[in-house]
C-alpha cells in the first residue's frame, strides 16, 4: 500500500441499484502532496463517489481508504474534525444571507457565536463579498453564490477541503475569480478538487488523478503524467497548411480547423522549421493535460473493449 | 456540551429563525392549518366540540411539526446538499436533528400560542391535566420527529418527499378522530381509527380534561400504545436512518 495524505487501497464501490456495475473499481492511490489534488474524468467516471467516500459521506463496498492516516470508516469522527466539503450541486439556501450561511456552518463546527460572526465576515471579505454579506442569497449571481460556499469552507479551521465540481456552470470571469479564491485557499490547506474542466486542473493542481469508468488510469504531476506518453510535444497546425511528412509522431485529430501532431522534441523542431519556411500558422507546445487525458482515457477504453 | 449546543443552534437558525426573519409569510401557513380545522369543527358542532377541537389542534400542530421535519430535511439534503456538508463536519446526527426538530416547534409557536390562549379560555386545565396534555403532545412530536428524520434520510426527491409528508399528516392527524370524539364516527371505522396513535392521543387528552370518560384500563392501554409507538419510531431512527450513505 502506498503512503500519503490520501490513501486508497483496492477501493471499490457498487451502488445497490446499479446491477453490479462498479462506480469505483479497485482504485489504489497515494497522494502525498499539499496544495491542490485534482480528480478529472468524464461523467460517471467515479470522481464524486471517490470524494464522497474520502469525505466520510459514503460507505465503500470493498477496500480501504484513509485521510492523513485516519481510516474513513473507523476514524470518521476524527476525520470530520479536520475536513470540510462542498458537495457537487451544493447550493446556497435562498432565504439566508451569505453571512448567515457562513455563520451557521461555523456553529455546526462548534465555533462560538461571536467568533463565528467575526470569522464569517472575514471569510466573506477574503472572497470579495463584504458588501453583499447581508443580501439574501437568492439575489446573488451564480458565481457569487459559489463564492459564498467557498467562504464557508475558507472560514473553517479544516485543513483538508473537498470541492466537488465547484466551478461547473460558471461564466469564464466568475470561474477565474473562483480560481483566485481556491489558489489562496490552497496556500495553507490541502484541496481535493474534482472538475470537468481540464484547463482548470492543469492550471490549479499540483497532482492530477484521472478516473475512467471507475478505474484510476493516471496519477501524478503534469510532468509525471506527460512522461507516460510516448510523445511529449504537440503541434497545432491550421488545416489549410500542407502537412509535412510525419515520420515518428502521430497525427491525432482535427479540431476546429486545426490538425494536431503529437511527436518527440526533435521531430517537433523539424516540422516547425519546415512550417516556418512555408510561412504556415502553427503553435508548438508540450503536450497538455487535455492530450494526456484523451490518450489515457482512449487507451483505457480500448483496453476495456479488447 | 457547548459545541453540541452550538450545533443545535445552527440547525435552529437555518431551519426556522432565518427563514421566519427573512420570509415572515411562512408563519401564516403553520397557524392556519391547525386553526382552520378547529374553526370548522367548532362551527359545525355549534360550539359543543370546541374543547375537543382545541386539543385536536394541539395534536395536529405537534404531529405536523414532526412531519414537516421530513419535508424540510429532504429539501435541505437534496436541493442544497446541506446534509452532506454537515456530515463532513464534526456535527453529530443527534445535534443536527435536535436542532431541526426544535426549529419546527419554533415555527409552530404562533399556532401553539393561539391554542394555549383558547385552551385557557374554554378548557381550563389544571396543573396535573396540563402536564398530562403536555406529555401526550410531546410523545406525538417525538414520534413524528423520529419518523420524519428516518424518512428524510431515504428520500432522494423533494416532490416525492413533500407528498409523503402530506400523506402521513393526513393519515394520522386529519382522518382519525383527533378533533372530535371517536363516538362521532360509525362503528366499523372506529377499528381503523385505532390503528393511528393520534386516536389514542386525542382520547387521553379528551379524558384528561373531562370531555370523555375512559376506564383506567383504556387510559393505561392508550399510554402504552403512545409510548411504544414513539419508542419504536425512535429505535428505527437510531438503527435505520442514513447519516452516511450506505
Amino acid at each position: 500500500m502506498a503512503t500519503g495524505m490520501l490513501l486508497c487501497d483496492s477501493l471499490t464501490k457498487v451502488y445497490g441499484d446499479s446491477k453490479g456495475k462498479k462506480a469505483l473499481d479497485s482504485v489504489s492511490l497515494g497522494v502525498t502532496s499539499h496544495g491542490i489534488f485534482s480528480l478529472i474524468g468524464m461523467n460517471g467516471a467515479g470522481k464524486t463517489t471517490l470524494v464522497r467516500i474520502l469525505a466520510t459521506q459514503l460507505t465503500p463496498t470493498d477496500g480501504r481508504a484513509s485521510v492523513d492516516g485516519l481510516d474513513v470508516i473507523a476514524d470518521a469522527r476524527k476525520i470530520r474534525e479536520r475536513i470540510a466539503c462542498i458537495p457537487q450541486e451544493a447550493r446556497t439556501i435562498p432565504w439566508m444571507t451569505p453571512k448567515q450561511t457562513v455563520l451557521s456552518y461555523l456553529l455546526w463546527r462548534g465555533v462560538s457565536y461571536g467568533e463565528a460572526s467575526r470569522k464569517a465576515s472575514e471569510a466573506l471579505a477574503k472572497v470579495g463579498l463584504e458588501k453583499q454579506e447581508n443580501l439574501l442569497n437568492r439575489r446573488l449571481s451564480g458565481g457569487t453564490k459559489r463564492k459564498v460556499l467557498v467562504a464557508t469552507v475558507l472560514s473553517s479551521d479544516a485543513d483538508i477541503i473537498f470541492l466537488d465540481e465547484p466551478t461547473t456552470g460558471l461564466d469564464p470571469i466568475s470561474r477565474q475569480e473562483l480560481w483566485t479564491s481556491l489558489t489562496g485557499l490552497a496556500e495553507h490547506r490541502f484541496l481535493i478538487l474534482t472538475t470537468h474542466y481540464l484547463e482548470e486542473a492543469e492550471r490549479l493542481a499540483n497532482v492530477v488523478g484521472i478516473l475512467h469508468l471507475g478505474k484510476l488510469v493516471g496519477l501524478g504531476t503534469l510532468d509525471q503524467l506527460r512522461s507516460t506518453l510516448k510523445y511529449q510535444y504537440s503541434l497545432m497546425i491550421t488545416s489549410e497548411t500542407d502537412l509535412p511528412a510525419v515520420r515518428e509522431g502521430l497525427v491525432t485529430r482535427s479540431r476546429a480547423g486545426q490538425t494536431q501532431v503529437l511527436t518527440n522534441e526533435s521531430e517537433a523542431h523539424e516540422i516547425s522549421l519546415s512550417l516556418l519556411e512555408k510561412g504556415a500558422k502553427f503553435a508548438m507546445s508540450r503536450v497538455s493535460l487535455e492530450d494526456i487525458f484523451f490518450h489515457l482515457v482512449h487507451g483505457s477504453s480500448q483496453e476495456d473493449s479488447e | 456540551m457547548r459545541a453540541w449546543g452550538r450545533e443545535v443552534l445552527a440547525s435552529v437558525l437555518v431551519n426556522s429563525i432565518y427563514e421566519m426573519k427573512n420570509y415572515p409569510v411562512v408563519l401564516l401557513n403553520t397557524v392556519l392549518a391547525p386553526l382552520s380545522f378547529l374553526i370548522v369543527i367548532t362551527f359545525v358542532s355549534k360550539g359543543q366540540l370546541i374543547g375537543e377541537a382545541i386539543e385536536g389542534g394541539f395534536i395536529m400542530s405537534m404531529f405536523q411539526s414532526g412531519m414537516s421535519l421530513q419535508g424540510d430535511l429532504s429539501h435541505l439534503k437534496n436541493d442544497f446538499k446541506l446534509q452532506d456538508m454537515v456530515v463532513s463536519s464534526p456535527t453529530t446526527p443527534g445535534a443536527y436533528v435536535t436542532g431541526m426538530a426544535l426549529a419546527e416547534i419554533i415555527y409552530s409557536i404562533p399556532a401553539l400560542a393561539v391554542l394555549t390562549v383558547l385552551a385557557a379560555i374554554y378548557i381550563h386545565p389544571g396543573a396535573l391535566e396540563s402536564l398530562e396534555l403536555l406529555g401526550v403532545f410531546l410523545l406525538m412530536f417525538l414520534g413524528s420527529v423520529a419518523m420524519g428524520f428516518t424518512l428524510s434520510t431515504f428520500s432522494s426527491d423533494i416532490v416525492q418527499s413533500f407528498a409523503f409528508s402530506r400523506l402521513i399528516s393526513t393519515l394520522f392527524s386529519t382522518l382519525p378522530p383527533v378533533y372530535y370524539p371517536i363516538t362521532y364516527i360509525p362503528l366499523p371505522f372506529r377499528y381503523a381509527a385505532y390503528l393511528s396513535p393520534t386516536t389514542y392521543a386525542a382520547e387521553i387528552a379528551q379524558n384528561a380534561t373531562g370531555l370523555i370518560q375512559l376506564s383506567a384500563t383504556d387510559i393505561i392501554f392508550g399510554w402504552t400504545i403512545l409510548v411504544a409507538v414513539s419508542l419504536f419510531l425512535f429505535l428505527i431512527a437510531v438503527k435505520k436512518a442514513r447519516w452516511r450513505d450506505p
